[in-house]
């Protein structure tokens, strides 16, 4: 499943980031990578974008970049 | 020396570079990008050190501006030493770009920053460990408190002093290492002058990463550049089907996987999570119900306090820069009765022009204060959270809020800090959208023209008309905006959104202070230059050629009238022989001068003072003046009738120079187009005036429809002359307004903003194009229908809604490749 599928209070741990553009780069680059856990915090007053924890740390992004975060349920 | 502070964003590398060079800051732009670039200055060991500010980063790749400066810095400026600047809290993350950074081969330092913060949440940190493990020196620092930071001066030094020796572990890729080895040796065969520039490590390693300028870079200075861009791609495509992983991605992982080692052995975790208390104001400012309302909250208080208490400081201020142009009265050659010398016009012209300017600036810097502030708190991310699902579905971003606000999306706000602020907005394609349709928000200089209009043509359903006008803009905007993106735009880059909500931070006063005072110099010094530079521009265009010598022969005659009829007037009087028409001037000088003395005074103990003074200075004038005995009655209203002739003479003067201007004959000429949207030469030069400045536009016309000694209001002067106006010009003209091109600064602020001439002219015409449709549209379509000015306004209302919803069904998600 993918990130995006996940609701506020969802954990679960990155297994690969499937884009082929910036977008995989921009998420490496903030701090998803795969094994890491990751827990959704929020959505935003209209659905979008969502809120997640990393890690001690916190991004949000848009369910269409979500969609991109491949991610296993523990 | 010079030294480049590196780190991401929110570590503290603003506060470090602050507490490094105290007040020797300045602030410039890279050339060709819109990236400020801060240096400063300090002192060490009798020897001056330069120390540049780097734009805050979370890697090196060359996809954003900021990345590519910061990377050109480090490559090319060949500092003596990169203090890399972390949040000690985020260790693991943060040493993702220690290890880019050695791997460019920079001498670098870690500064473990806001470790006070990262101890109170019960992290501690080994530094003489991870130093070993890194190979490079570590200094733990605490910028709010001063803690570390003569350590830091003295590690730098050192570090300067062995110069180059940067040491640092360079990093195992695992599979990719043989792949890596291979593009070394080939490197270094093929171009063998690029590894004296470049660290050929590094050279691979992007080349395996596929970063675009590096695969140009290197590819340039290859003999087959086509064959080695290829064999580049065949490489990451090999690797890619054999390990199932993007070699970029496998590379960021290999870092992230050291980084989580290194951070393990070094660091006891504390409790991970960030504190509480952010935790729980978020759960209220990020609230489904309450975010909204305290989004709304904090817009208001910004204009409240920014637009409305700046306005009323500017009380206070206006005072000074009057004072300015009256001193240039004095100074400048002094008006005679009609003949007005070109230098005393033009000075205080200038001086007009750049006063309504500068008088900005108590709101300017309230405003930048208020943004330092939210910026520093951390709000702003908060805010883009809360507000891009609306804003994305019309091109916009989540950070267009600041910019769209400041812009005035309700009513008064200023294009200007508007499209400043859009610098933020990571996503170009959405920033030059945010650039382009600011303009079109309710600026405040716009309002005055709005209300002149509702309280003419609209007198009856003012609250309506005013509702309309405040809102009509946002809902041009968006589907404009949105359109923009579907077109002119289409091909931009645009980034993904995912963005940091870092913990919220208690802003420092000095910090707000510093940041505003930077910013309203940085204004000063660009806009004003500029402005000053059109207002010539313009005083030629609304001057010359000016009335021509028959006519003016006519004014002398008439002139020579008045003062004989005067002179007439005073014959049988005691006063005859103190005015004659030769010091007419010096009278009318005395008298004017008396006026304003006993304005300024006010009454009681001044005014008599003021009397006493020219009484002494000429006692017989100062008898007219003060109207004393039956002759000072009859020579008063003689004076009285004197001043009305010449004030209606320079107004009559003043409107055949508009009139037989270069911008009269514009005016003029644009009226076979313009008369479609209603608009007369008159209107046309009140626009034309208004592309400066908008604030033009009203006194334009308040200069045209000239005012009798009735003193009525331009309402009722321009109502009466053009008695052809209906509402729906009203309408018509209003409309025009909102969608009129930037005035003069805020263009320069849009080329500053987009990078570029091209961006500004664009802004310039299209909107301008767009204005005259509309007005067009409105009035000949509203004349077509037999449509009155009201049911106009509710006809255009409903469309644009109906635009608007429409253009927000419309798809336009950005395709990020997901596979």
């Amino acid at each position: 499943m993918t990130l995006d599928q996940l609701k506020p209070g969802d954990e679960g741990y990155v297994q690969k980031l499937r884009s082929r553009d910036r977008l995989g780069r921009r998420l490496m680059d903030m701090g998803v990578y795969p094994g890491l856990r990751i827990r959704v915090i929020r959505n935003a007053p209209l659905e979008d974008p969502m809120e997640v924890e990393l890690d001690g740390y916190y991004i949000s992004l848009r369910h269409e970049e979500a969609r991109a975060v491949e991610i296993a349920r523990k | 020396m010079k030294i480049g502070l590196a780190g991401q964003p929110n570590s503290g590398k603003s506060t470090l570079f602050n507490a490094f060079t105290g007040a020797r800051q300045h602030v410039a732009n890279y050339p060709g990008v819109t990236v400020e670039k801060k240096i400063g200055w300090y002192a060490s060991n009798g020897e001056n050190v330069e120390v540049v500010d780097l734009p805050g980063t979370y890697s090196l790749t060359s996809y954003s501006p900021e990345e590519q400066v910061a990377r050109d810095f480090i490559l090319r400026e060949d500092p003596s030493v990169v203090i890399n600047v972390m949040d000690a809290s985020n260790l693991k993350r943060c040493l993702f770009l220690t290890f880019e950074l050695m791997e460019m081969q920079a001498p670098v330092v870690l500064a473990l920053n806001m470790i006070d913060l990262a101890e109170k949440r019960g992290i501690s940190i080994d530094t003489q460990k991870l130093s070993g493990l890194l190979g490079i020196s570590v200094v733990a620092t605490d910028m709010k408190t001063g803690r570390g930071k003569e350590e830091l001066l003295d590690t730098i030094s050192a570090l300067a002093d062995s110069s180059g020796a940067s040491g640092g572990i360079g990093l195992d890729y695992g599979e990719m290492e043989p792949l890596l080895r291979d593009i070394e040796s080939r490197v270094l065969a093929e171009t063998p002058h690029l590894p004296a520039s470049y660290p050929l490590r590094w050279l691979a390693v992007k080349l395996m990463e596929g970063d675009s300028e590096v695969i140009r870079l290197v590819a340039s200075a290859h003999p087959s550049p086509e064959d080695f861009t290829a064999d580049i791609e065949q490489l990451r495509v090999d690797f890619e089907s054999r390990f199932d992983e993007m070699p970029e991605i496998h590379i960021a992982n290999r870092r992230y996987q050291e980084a989580d080692r290194i951070a393990r052995s070094c660091m006891s975790p504390g409790q991970a999570r960030r504190l509480s208390w952010s935790d729980r104001i978020d759960k209220v400012v990020c609230h489904r119900l309450m975010g909204p309302v305290v989004l709304v909250a904090v817009i208001w208080l910004l204009y409240y306090l920014s637009i409305v208490q700046g306005y009323n400081v500017t009380n206070y201020t206006w005072p000074i820069l009057a004072q300015i142009r009256s001193w240039m009265e004095v100074l400048l050659p002094g008006a005679g009765f009609i003949e007005i010398p070109i230098m005393r016009a033009f000075g205080l012209w200038f001086v007009d022009s750049i006063n309504a300017l500068l008088n900005y600036i108590p709101i300017f810097f309230i405003l930048f204060a208020l943004i330092a502030l939210l910026e520093d708190s951390g709000y702003m991310p908060r805010m883009a959270f809360i507000m891009d699902r609306l804003f994305s579905r019309y091109g916009l971003h989540g950070q267009s809020t600041l910019p769209m606000v400041l812009g005035g999306i309700y009513v008064g706000g200023c294009a200007v800090p508007g499209v400043m602020a859009c610098k933020a907005i990571p996503d170009e394609r959405s920033r030059l959208a945010t650039i382009l349709v600011i303009p079109l928000l309710n600026c405040l200089a716009k309002v005055p023209l709005y209300v002149l209009l509702i309280n003419i043509y609209f007198a009856s359903h003012k609250v309506w008309a005013m509702f309309f006008i405040s809102t009509i803009s946002l809902l041009l905007v968006l589907p404009i905006s949105k359109i923009l993106t579907l077109t002119v735009l289409k091909k931009r880059p645009t980034s993904p959104f995912v963005m940091e909500m870092p913990p919220y931070h208690v802003p420092t006063v000095r910090g707000v202070l510093t940041r505003a005072v930077e910013r309203v110099w940085l204004f000063v010094r660009k806009i004003t230059t500029i402005v000053a530079a059109v207002a010539v521009v313009v005083f030629i265009l609304m001057r010359f050629p000016g009335i021509s010598e028959e006519r003016m022969a006519h004014y002398q005659e008439e002139k020579h009238k008045a003062v004989s009829s005067f002179i007439q007037d005073i014959e049988d009087t005691d006063y005859a022989d103190a005015i004659d028409p030769d010091n007419i001037m010096a009278f009318i000088r005395y008298w004017s001068g008396y006026k304003n003395a006993r304005l300024g005074a006010g009454g009681g103990d001044a005014a008599k003072a003021v009397n006493e003074k020219f009484r002494e200075k000429d006692p017989e004038l100062y008898e007219i003046v003060t109207r004393q005995g039956k002759d000072g009655m009859i020579a008063y209203r003689a004076a009285r009738s004197l001043e009305r002739s010449r004030k209606q003479l320079l107004m009559d003067m003043k409107n055949e120079q508009i009139h037989n201007s270069f911008l009269g004959w514009a005016g003029k000429s644009l009226e076979p187009v313009t008369r479609y949207a209603g608009f007369n030469w008159r209107v046309n030069v009140a626009l034309l005036s208004a592309l400066a400045a908008k604030e033009s536009s009203v006194a334009t016309l308040g200069a045209l429809y000239e005012s009798d000694e009735r003193g009525e209001s331009l309402e009722k002067r321009m109502a009466s002359k053009e008695t052809g106006f209906t509402p729906l010009h009203g309408l018509s003209l209003m409309l025009f307004m909102v969608l009129y091109p930037p005035c003069l600064a805020a263009a320069i602020a849009v080329k500053i903003q987009a990078g570029g001439t091209r961006w500004m002219l664009f802004s310039i015409g299209y909107s301008m194009v767009l204005a005259l449709g509309v007005a067009v549209a409105v009035f000949s379509g509203g004349s077509a229908l037999g449509l009155s000015g009201f049911q106009a306004m509710w006809l255009f209302y409903s469309l644009a809604l109906t635009l608007t919803v429409v253009m927000g069904l419309v798809r336009n998600r950005p395709d990020f490749g997901v596979v």
